[in-house]
């Protein structure tokens, strides 16, 4: 998914000549679809799409945030999804219209309205948890452990000292490294408190000699080359850095844990833009990726778990069984979601996360 | 009949001259002036993301003008310090930039007639190719299991990769191989134009080779020193790319200090500010060298 965060800046042209009645202007995150839904949606409803790829909220928020963006469906993580809302960028969802909405699972809906209050301007595309990915061979040779699933692994200087020669990525995206780092120190992950920042940004001060780069794609790449033997990311890439690993053949090892201390899960949400050229044709794609076998045909392509219960039957029983992307009870208990932060805490993050990275 | 005519040559001229200040005001001037209203402006959750600064109610127009984004940019040191960081790997990158490109531009001056286009050619081919793709391009050269290091190992030169890629080492290459052209091709041109028989009447003289270069060879080619030296330190101090795909977390350049800015505070205001001093900045020791060259230029 989140990948080449550069070629996001680049790609950043509008969506193609859009007006005639019957397109569909998306704007997704790169990786993230299966090879053939476009081509069904189009076989079946005769409405041309525009398929454009991002790699990171920021970018998709900026885009947001000066209008005019001539998408029609948009898919900003839901903390991110809540503030654009705030400044009146989407139109509420037709629910009305959408006759297979029905199949979202109650739960996770619920979770969702705490950020989108009675989920009036998002459907959940696909969730995802943070976690680590990692090389077993060389963490076992290093740490000799056997079963690594503890966040102790990066966040315990001792640990991470022992990793660093053969390389430990982290995201850079300050709000879900320090959620991370609050959650190991048993603090509320989702706390805009100043002196928990400031302990959230000791503790990953004490690792930053050992961290070689922050980065929010290129994990994906280095896990599976080897390049790297610790990342903490998202889990569907790291699983498809696993994948990726296994067709090379070059006898790299992925695997990627949803640690014991608990995780991050996070929502990718389906939105319409309040200036939205074909909001029709918006809701009718919004039905067909709600359709159980079309869901269950985009996470057996990108190993992210969806919200639709009727889809989870149809699901590979591999991709389905995975605890990385279909976390069982116990593991989901433990899981934070974020929220959005308001602008002061934001910018204290920011400047946390500098430091953290430069010493300045 | 004279009369108009030179009349409507004055216009000629004028409308002539027209066209690139029109240029330099709708291109320069106008963005910057947006820009610079934003800079006073204040971040709020709408959209554009930030306030008017002039609002008009019962029939009172008010602005408010907010300095504060730039009195925030004194306030922390990590603007200075990322303005310095930007500064500096610029000059280093410049100084190198300036030893490789200098013997390059001299051996295709001195190439003959002939073999001169063939070498400017070469130096200007990697254009045909986009500048990210080259820069991407590096990462697999620098690369733990990259070209570099594994042809090192298989030599035995090394037992374990070296680490290149994500060090400053990268970003000063990077910066040093994507700017090159632009020193080499007003060198060349200074280069080109240097009569031989001066060089021809210094060693007449007695001078050595060494004298001859840095009494005659370098000051004539001062001018593409400086005009290369200004396209390469220009851009790379605003430069963003590079330092992005190549350059580690330490790295603190002020392009990626206004990236953060502009995306992850989401305040434009303070974003514009730090554009707007970094401008301010880069704009002002640049007229006063133009100036003293002009003056230089006027003296000789």
């Amino acid at each position: 998914m989140k990948k080449l965060a550069l070629a996001g800046c680049v790609l950043m042209g509008a969506a193609g000549a859009a007006g005639a009645e019957g397109t569909l202007n998306i704007y997704n995150w790169s990786d993230y679809i299966a090879e053939d839904t476009i081509a069904k949606f189009e076989a079946e409803t005769g409405i041309d799409v525009n398929y454009d790829v991002f790699d990171s909220n920021e970018v998709v928020e900026a885009k947001m945030l000066t209008g005019a963006t001539n998408y029609d469906i948009v898919v900003p993580s839901l903390e991110f999804m809540a503030r654009q809302a705030q400044a009146g960028v989407f139109m509420p969802i037709d629910k009305a219209a959408i006759g297979n909405y029905a199949n979202l699972d109650p739960e996770v809906m619920a979770i969702i309205a705490k950020n989108d209050p009675d989920n009036t301007y998002g459907v959940p595309y696909m969730m995802y948890t943070i976690g680590l990915g990692y090389n077993p061979a060389r963490v076992n040779e290093r740490l000799g452990v056997d079963h690594a699933d503890s966040w102790a692994m990066l966040f315990d200087p001792a640990q991470a000292a022992k990793l660093a020669d053969c390389g430990i990525a982290l995201l850079d995206s300050p709000s879900e490294m320090t959620a991370a780092a609050l959650n190991y120190l048993g603090l509320d992950p989702t706390s805009e408190d100043k002196g928990d920042l400031e302990q959230a940004a000791a503790l990953l001060t004490s690792i930053r000699p050992y961290i070689r780069y922050f980065h929010s794609s290129q994990y994906i790449n280095d896990l599976a080359n080897g390049d790297v033997c610790l990342a903490a990311g998202y889990s569907g890439d790291i699983l498809q850095a696993r994948n990726r690993a296994e067709e090379a053949g070059q006898g790299v090892e992925v695997a990627y844990t949803i640690p014991q201390e608990g995780a991050q899960v996070g929502f990718d949400m389906l939105a319409i833009p309040a200036d939205a050229p074909h909001p029709e044709n918006a809701l009718k794609f919004i039905d067909f990726f709600l359709r159980p076998e079309i869901s269950a045909d985009i996470s057996n392509y990108v190993y992210y778990a969806n919200a639709n219960t009727a889809a989870t039957p149809l699901v590979n029983e591999a991709v389905r069984t995975d605890p990385g992307i279909y976390p069982p009870a116990e593991v989901r208990a433990k899981m934070y979601s974020a929220k959005p932060h308001n602008q002061r805490y934001d910018r204290a993050l920011t400047r946390a996360w500098t430091t953290i990275k430069t010493g300045q | 009949m004279s009369a108009f005519l030179s009349r409507f040559a004055l216009r000629g001229r004028s409308l002539v001259t027209a066209v690139p200040l029109l240029w330099l005001g709708l291109f320069f001037l106008l963005p910057f002036a947006v820009l610079a209203k934003i800079s006073l402006s204040e971040a709020a959750i709408a959209r554009p993301p930030y306030l008017p600064i002039w609002d008009w109610a019962d029939g009172v127009l008010s602005f408010a003008f907010n300095i504060g984004n730039y009195l925030f940019l004194i306030e922390d040191p990590l603007y200075l310090m990322a303005y310095l960081g930007s500064v500096k790997i610029a000059l280093i990158s410049t100084a190198i930039t300036l030893l490789i490109g200098y013997p390059m531009a001299y051996v295709i001056a001195r190439a003959p007639q002939h073999r001169r286009n063939l070498l400017l050619m070469l130096v200007i081919l990697p254009f045909w190719t986009s500048f990210l793709l080259r820069v991407y391009a590096w990462i697999g050269f620098l690369k733990g299991n990259g070209v570099i290091n594994n042809v090192l190992m298989w030599l035995g030169v090394i037992n374990e990769p070296l680490v290149m890629l994500q060090t400053d080492f990268a970003v000063y290459l990077g910066i040093v191989y994507s700017y090159l052209p632009f020193m080499i091709l007003p060198l060349y041109t200074a280069l080109v134009k240097l009569d031989e028989a001066l060089l021809e009447a210094s060693a007449d003289l007695g001078a050595r080779p060494f004298s001859t270069f840095w009494h005659i060879t370098l000051p004539l080619s001062l001018p593409g020193v400086i005009a290369g030296a200004m396209l390469v330190f220009i851009p790379a101090v605003g430069e963003f790319v590079i330092p992005a795909l190549l350059g580690g977390p330490n790295t603190l350049m002020i392009g990626s200090v206004l990236w953060n800015e502009f995306f992850s505070n989401r305040d434009w205001p303070v974003a514009a500010a730090v554009a707007i001093v970094m401008l301010v900045v880069l704009v002002l020791p640049i007229a006063v060298l133009r100036r003293a060259q002009s003056r230089e230029e006027e003296a000789n």
